[in-house]
């Protein structure tokens, strides 16, 4: 994409663009716009040491209209089969009462799952595909078939081999079988087995956990660190710890469910900041500091801002040294949940602090999980010594919850390791960077073809917009025939015109991988019609420039 | 070889329909009701599109030439 800096005063002046879609023609020359330009007389081109750049464009009229249309059609011949059960002309899959409670309170309320029973089953066969080898750059699939339109299945006994991986967060490939890299995780296999049997404040810490605790502390620049079972625990166990009544929390939009329930079970009061919206967010913090709590107008006890690194629906990053300087001026906690980015972003994987230039003292509260890019499972909080000490006495999960099996904590120093090259090679840093390299060409090839494409054009997570209800079983079957795995994703985790196929680009993809993705990409493209971007080169080819700087 | 490129450019907007319509997802039975619904309304549509609006245009015609015009007709 054509990417201007403007030379000014003498140095150079990096701007802050972004792309929207308000004008119709001749936009690629002109910059977006540049938001918030004064803010306190500092200009927001200051902020940023590097330019920004996101997509969020938004389809023709005509496509909105034909996906509610869609959804009409689909919601009349769900009334139509609904009718059709509720009178016994057919057969009821679904969960019913016996006859001998039909006068009890109804247990299973019908209309509640409407869109489940009658558009999620129709295609149901795109998702919870089980497979069977590791989810690298390539898989098996096991077969099956329905008989009966999608309620139940069954396994032919075949499998389908080498299909290429489009939908596993492995960004930076460590989720391999070679013998040579999990040589230490077997012998710690071996030595501890599998089993911890307790918690942290029983008898379940261990020198792994400790070893592993000092590692990422170190891995990210912080005092200490300390890890947890499970990634989603994680964020919902510990935030209850950290706030409680009193508090205010200000939390994205778009935010993760472990961060929402996180949230809920404190018992703080929440309050939703439109995504990435900074003018949003300034606001609700002066309407806090200024009015206070609701009824006895004191003041908050804490203000904690819960963002993410980068949200994986829309992949899109954080706008962090905004927030920071936010965060400064109205005195603020940060809570900074990096399940996306960690490892993922940044010139040596450290995330979006890296990403940004920003020292990580910045942030109050890091997590981060081990599940993405790491090839392990569990989570991580870091931060000041002080902080993660209060932690390992008050986190629900520190108290009731199992700690991480030793065999996956050696996966992840073993891991981490790489990525610091403390192993004695530099494979972590070829692998950021083909990560990097993969990501900017997948998205640059996927924009050249004249598909809409959301989010920055450093993350890779790259969701594909399909808008019709139609289109997301028809795009994952034809990609299945083809051999490509893909995850398609509708309405509840979506809003409902925006239905859309999320690729997830990992360090261990070969060109060769990415370009038969891409050809097959192409080639549904124009066979189910979903080029709609209207700013592509396939669409005004006489506007771009031939020569182009980068790889 | 031209009718083959005809009869894959006939399958691709019969697939177009199929997917914008979100009756792809629908079993056969579902379809073929759905088909002969739309099929039926849009020949209804054809057919009153035919009879009358040739008639109307033609009177709209006449009516605002008066208004502007102001000349005799001749009855031709």
């Amino acid at each position: 994409m054509a990417n201007p800096s403007a030379v000014c005063n003498g140095h150079l002046h990096h701007h802050h663009q972004k792309q929207n879609n308000l004008l119709k023609s001749g936009i690629y020359k002109k910059n977006g716009i540049t938001k918030g330009m004064k803010k306190n007389g500092i200009s927001n081109g200051t902020l940023y040491k590097k330019t920004f750049i996101e997509h969020f464009e938004q389809a023709p009229m005509y496509v909105a209209v034909l996906t509610f249309l869609g959804f009409g059609v689909g919601t009349v011949f769900g009334y139509l089969r609904d009718f059709m059960r509720a009178w016994g002309l057919e057969k009821r899959n679904v969960a019913t009462e016996r006859e001998q409670q039909k006068d009890f309170v109804p247990l299973y309320q019908d209309f509640e799952n409407f869109y489940t029973r009658n558009l999620y089953m129709r295609i149901r066969d795109n998702w919870n595909r089980p497979i069977c080898s590791v989810p690298g750059p390539q898989f098996d699939l096991m077969e099956r078939v329905t008989d009966d339109y999608n309620w139940t299945f069954r396994f032919t006994g075949r499998t389908i081999k080498n299909v290429i991986n489009m939908g596993s967060y492995n960004y930076l490939g460590f989720a391999e079988t070679d013998v040579n890299a999990l040589k230490t995780v077997t012998i710690e296999l071996e030595k501890y087995g599998t089993g911890i049997c307790s918690t942290r404040q029983e008898m379940g810490t261990l020198d792994k956990h400790v070893e592993l605790e000092q590692l990422v502390a170190k891995f990210l620049g912080v005092e200490d660190a300390m890890v947890f079972g499970m990634g989603f625990a994680t964020n919902s166990m510990n935030i209850p710890a950290l706030v409680g009544k009193g508090c205010l929390i200000l939390s994205d939009e778009l935010n993760h469910t472990s961060l929402v329930l996180g949230a809920r079970l404190s018992g703080a009061t929440i309050r939703i900041f439109k995504h990435n919206n900074m003018q949003s967010l300034e606001n609700l913090l002066r309407d806090a500091i200024i009015y206070g709590q609701p009824r006895s107008r004191r003041a908050w006890r804490k203000i904690l801002i819960l963002v993410e690194g980068i949200y994986s629906m829309e992949g899109s990053i954080v706008h962090l040294p905004e927030i920071v300087s936010l965060k400064k001026k109205y005195k603020a906690y940060l809570y900074l949940d990096e399940a996306h980015s960690i490892g993922a972003v940044g010139a040596t994987g450290r995330g979006v602090v890296e990403y940004f230039g920003m020292s990580p003292d910045d942030v109050d509260v890091l997590m981060g999980t081990f599940t993405k890019s790491f090839g392990a499972a569990g989570g991580y909080i870091a931060g000041k010594k002080d902080l993660v000490d209060f932690l390992r006495t008050h986190s629900h999960s520190a108290v009731y919850a199992t700690s991480m099996c030793p065999p996956v904590a050696e996966q992840i120093i073993r891991a981490m390791k790489c990525l610091m090259g403390l192993d004695g090679t530099t494979q972590g840093l070829q692998r950021v960077r083909q990560l990097g390299k993969n990501t900017r060409y997948f998205r640059r090839r996927l924009h050249e073809m004249g598909f809409i494409i959301y989010g920055n054009d450093d993350s890779p997570v790259v969701p594909l917009l399909l808008y019709m209800p139609g289109k997301i079983g028809a795009f994952a079957r034809r990609m299945l025939e083809k051999n490509i795995g893909v995850v398609v994703v509708g309405f509840p985790a979506t809003p409902i015109t925006e239905s859309r196929a999320r690729f997830c680009v990992s360090a261990a993809h070969t060109r060769e991988m990415l370009d038969t993705v891409l050809n097959a990409l192409d080639e549904l493209g124009d066979f189910l019609h979903l080029k709609y971007s209207r700013y592509s080169k396939s669409s005004h080819p006489e506007l771009y420039e031939e020569t182009r700087l980068e790889d | 070889m031209d009718v083959k490129r005809v009869k894959d450019n006939i399958y691709w907007l019969y697939y177009q329909y199929l997917l914008i319509t979100c009756s792809y997802v629908l079993e056969p039975w579902e379809q073929s009701m759905f088909h002969t619904i739309t099929v039926t309304v849009f020949a209804m549509v054809v057919y009153t599109a035919y009879v009358f609006v040739p008639i109307h245009v033609r009177l709209a015609l006449e009516f605002f030439s008066q208004i502007f015009g102001g000349q005799p007709e001749s009855s031709v």
